[in-house]
């Protein structure tokens, strides 16, 4: 068993488990927290896969910048636990068959098709895909234009919160 | 790399089970919306996934878009829940019906 095996193992399980504890568990500070986890356990299994820059920018902006603005808001407003569960009997039951209904489906399609027959991995190839140099020049050269409208775009999410947080609606 | 890109695969795809099943049961509308994300993030490992094995970098710079879009989605979400919750005094999801008719 290789350690990259060993990690892979490591970060999933952890990703996985802290997900799951993310949906069941009632308060949502500690839901909160347990998605930071997920996020920094997918940190991690970016770095196994070579991606270097996306795993620093998914501890920058998703475990630090969003999941902080979640806390925030949550202990803001101190929504206590959740205590009504649905005015539908059964809903808990039923959307967790069709999601186990849907894994099953999308995991007999990953084993069916065997993407890994057609794939062969190229280490070098793939760990110069992933540095922040091959990102940037990509990104400011082939993909400008998709740059320049994410920065509109987070400029006009930024007016939005804004106004939208400001006014008292009536 | 000696791991199979299928498991990457499996573990995306139970994250975004994970995170339909959260918005399916859960009724405070943040742990919602952190589901949200949470598929989000699975389908992000997908594109790293495929991107890193293929040896092409155009896969992470979707990721990095989708981590832009998904910025905005949170701050203007969060707003809103803000101004329902100054609104209605509830973040519950089943009681948020105004566009109902």
């Amino acid at each position: 068993m290789s350690l990259e095996l060993i990690l892979f193992i490591l970060f999933a399980a952890v990703a996985a488990v802290s997900g799951i504890l993310m949906i069941t568990r009632s308060n949502p500070i500690i839901a909160a927290l347990f998605l930071i986890l997920n996020f920094g356990s997918l940190a991690g299994l970016y770095l196994l896969l070579n991606a270097q820059f996306i795993a620093v920018v998914q501890v920058i902006v998703y475990a630090g910048a969003i999941m902080v603005l979640f806390l925030f808001v949550i202990m803001l407003l101190k929504p206590g636990h959740e205590t009504l569960v649905s005015k539908i009997i059964g809903i808990k039951t039923f959307s967790f068959a069709i999601a186990a209904l849907v894994f099953i489906q999308l995991a007999y399609l990953i084993f069916f098709s065997h993407p890994g027959s057609s794939i062969k991995p190229d280490v070098a190839a793939s760990i110069n895909a992933g540095t922040v140099e091959t990102i940037g020049r990509e990104l400011y050269t082939n993909y400008v234009l998709p740059f320049e409208a994410a920065g509109f775009l987070l400029l006009a999410a930024t007016i939005g919160a804004v106004v939208l947080a400001k006014k008292k609606f009536q | 790399m000696p791991i199979p890109i299928e498991y990457y695969l499996v573990l995306s795809a139970f994250m975004f089970i994970t995170g339909v099943a959260g918005v399916l049961t859960r009724r405070n509308a943040i742990v919602v919306f952190m589901s949200i994300e949470l598929m989000l993030n699975s389908a992000n490992l997908t594109l790293v996934t495929f991107s890193s094995y293929l040896g092409n970098p155009v896969g992470q710079l979707f990721v990095f878009f989708v981590m832009t879009v998904a910025a905005a989605e949170a701050a203007v979400g969060l707003a809103i829940i803000i101004a329902l919750f100054r609104n209605k005094l509830t973040m519950n999801i089943d009681e948020i019906n105004i566009l109902k008719w």
